[in-house]
């Protein structure tokens, strides 16, 4: 299988801090791919890293989106990387609360898209079957979430599960190939971490995506991902499959202290 | 009981405020000291009444924000009628109408004043692209009206260029402006923003100031044409019952350009702006275009809005477009609601057509417009009109929405 994204030895130093040293990753094409780490690994800041929401000091990150060629994408701006078809959800939800929830995933047709401003005074008939396209597109997205009965309500009047779910459809929306999830299960309760791993595998076998997530959720971590990366301090420590990372002498002393391992 | 010792105390302590201004005054002429006890017991009592009210205010406005809070929907009967759209397009008809006709049943003083309301509807809508949809704090609109007024004036002063060929031209050098203010402040959000376009708007204003030479400098421009029509010489009041229908056209398609924008792909991309930069580039909007975009599609109204201005007036001097205007276009904004089409005509009829035709009481205006602008924060602080997203409507049969009713 090919690797959709190719990170090498990327670093990133805020001042005198390096919040990243020379992390190496591999997503293949359909592949489910966890990041771990205790708090202020450096994880976040690695997805920024590849979102090019920060642009790393050192390193390259390319991205073979579906159908196109190998493109390197550090240093380019946030925007074209999702239109290339890297899409995100946020640690801490970053949704268009004021506005529906419908819209909020229709914002994220805009890259796939194209009427200007002459198109929205004029309305033609093209202009208005591309937004009965984007109407009809986003419900359906929201449909496959299980949000369509919230369509009407504000973002920020949704239950907080839901939330999570709306942010999973929006980053869908943009038509990735490849979907990075920060932290979707924080904050759930079981039986949501639950259906989560289910639509985790849904998205990724119905829409043919490969996805990268970060969990703190270890029983989730572990039965959903085909190979786990462990970060502790910006460094990369480990690399393998479930079992392999679940034995690791390294990750169990940084997970669980010194002593553990003693 | 309780009651009635808060608002005891109240009034002791306006009256205790109020002392030396009210009271106390100095007859210089026969240096005596005059005691006026009697302002000292109106404000008491005035005091002591007001306090009451201002309780039952605030406790009014807590139990309708406790509704709110608790996830129930209040329609009201209000609500019902403006989603009735027979009801709303007569209406709408109705005002359309009442537009057409009226230069024609009251003097041009009259004509005047509606000619002045809708330019600042116009100039409100633009900066309302802007502050309300975009989420842009700017305070620098004069700025761009004056480049639209006086784009005309000086291409009519240097080229000959008439009224017609200035109205586009107006718009694309206050857009251009715009465009250009938009790349330094590309950062900037929030109050750092609000005084980069402050500074610009001061910038502009001391430029036309002091470019004697090209500008006239402070006594500005006269003479400039008003709009032909035809080649037939019209009077002053036939020519201000004219400019009136052509700013009444301007206004309309103002309305119409701006909420077409505001439901469209780029004007969800503007909303995005304003509700979260990052999520907004991360969901592939390009923040660098849409800023500009935005400022661009705001500030064009302000220049078109500019020509009429100096067609209308016939002479512009720098002195039109000071700060004090940039905070009425945005208090227009902010009075009547971000965002809202209704709410900024409503707002610019409540601050123009108001101190108009309540002349009389022209000394206190500006405490009027202090003291309103105070309970407008305290009770209404979404506008008079809040902003409504556009409901969009799926065929869905299978779909039960969230509050147990069947989709409409």
């Amino acid at each position: 299988m090919k690797p959709v994204l190719d990170v090498t030895a990327v670093s990133m130093n805020f001042g005198g801090l390096r919040a990243l040293n020379e992390v190496q990753l591999e997503v293949r094409s359909g592949e489910i791919v966890a990041l771990i780490g205790p708090n202020g690994a450096g994880k976040t800041t690695f997805f920024n890293c590849i979102t090019s929401i920060y642009t790393p000091t050192e390193g390259e990150v390319w991205f073979t989106p579906r159908g196109g060629a190998r493109t390197k994408v550090n240093g380019i701006k946030p925007n074209l990387v999702t239109a290339l078809g890297m899409a995100r959800t946020f640690q801490n939800i970053r949704l268009f609360k004021n506005m529906s929830v419908l819209e909020n995933v229709m914002i994220a047709r805009h890259c796939r898209t194209k009427s200007g401003i002459l198109g929205a005074l004029l309305r033609s008939p093209a202009v208005r079957r591309e937004e009965k396209e984007i109407v009809d597109r986003s419900y359906e997205l929201l449909k496959y979430m299980g949000l369509n009965k919230f369509y009407k309500e504000l973002a920020c009047n949704l239950p907080y599960g839901a939330q999570r779910r709306l942010e999973i459809a929006r980053a869908l929306a943009t038509e990735p190939t490849l979907l990075l999830l920060d932290e979707p299960a924080a904050g759930m309760n079981p039986q949501e971490t639950e259906s989560l791993k289910h639509m985790v595998f849904k998205i990724r076998d119905e829409m043919d995506m490969a996805i990268l997530l970060i969990e703190h959720d270890m029983s989730m971590v572990m039965s959903i991902s085909e190979r786990i990366y462990v970060m502790e301090y910006g460094c990369l420590i480990a690399s393998g499959t479930p079992t392999e990372i679940s034995s690791d002498p390294r990750v169990i002393k940084a997970y669980l202290g010194e002593e553990a391992h003693a | 009981m309780n009651e009635l010792r808060k608002s005891f105390l109240v009034s002791l302590w306006f009256m205790f405020l109020t002392f030396p201004i009210m009271v106390i005054r100095v007859n210089t002429v026969e240096k005596i000291v005059v005691w006026r006890w009697e302002n000292m017991a109106m404000i008491g009592i005035g005091s002591f009444v007001l306090s009451f009210v201002w309780r039952w205010a605030i406790r009014r406005k807590e139990a309708s924000d406790a509704v709110a809070a608790s996830g129930q929907k209040k329609t009201g009967r209000m609500a019902e009628l403006a989603e009735n759209p027979s009801l709303t397009n007569s209406l709408k008809a109705l005002f359309l109408v009442g537009f057409l006709v009226t230069p024609w049943l009251v003097t041009t003083y009259q004509t005047n004043i509606l000619i002045s309301f809708l330019l600042y509807v116009v100039l409100g809508l633009g900066l309302n692209v802007i502050v309300g949809v975009a989420g842009l704090l700017f305070l620098g609109h004069a700025a761009f009206y004056a480049i639209g007024a006086y784009s005309y004036a000086l291409l009519n002063q240097y080229f000959g260029l008439g009224f017609w060929f200035a109205l586009p031209l107006g718009g694309v050098f206050a857009a251009l402006a715009g465009i250009a203010l938009a790349f330094p402040v590309l950062r900037l959000r929030g109050d750092y923003l609000a005084i980069v376009t402050l500074g610009f708007g001061e910038i502009v204003r001391l430029l036309l100031e002091n470019l004697s030479d090209i500008t006239g400098g402070p006594s500005g421009i006269s003479n400039i044409p008003r709009p032909g029509f035809f080649d037939i010489k019209l009077s002053v009041a036939d020519a201000n019952i004219y400019i009136y229908y052509i700013v009444l056209a301007l206004a309309i398609i103002t309305i119409i350009a701006v909420s077409r924008l505001k439901d469209s792909r780029i004007g969800r991309a503007l909303q995005a702006l304003r509700e979260d930069e990052v999520a907004c580039e991360a969901m592939g909007i390009d923040r660098v275009g849409v800023k500009v975009m935005a400022f661009g599609l705001g500030t064009a109204w302000a220049g078109f809005a500019g020509v009429i201005f100096a067609a209308k007036t016939t002479f512009i001097n720098p002195a039109s477009f000071t700060f004090f205007e940039s905070a009425i276009i945005l208090s227009i904004v902010v009075l009547g609601g971000m965002g809202s089409n209704l709410g900024v005509i409503l707002g610019s009829a409540f601050l123009v057509l108001l101190p108009e035709y309540l002349r009389a009481f022209s000394e206190y205006r500006m405490i009027m417009f202090a003291t309103a602008m105070v309970l407008m924060m305290v009770f209404r602080p979404q506008g008079l009109i809040p902003a409504k997203g556009r409901t969009y409507t799926v065929d869905d049969p299978d779909l039960v929405t969230a509050d147990g009713g069947a989709n409409k």
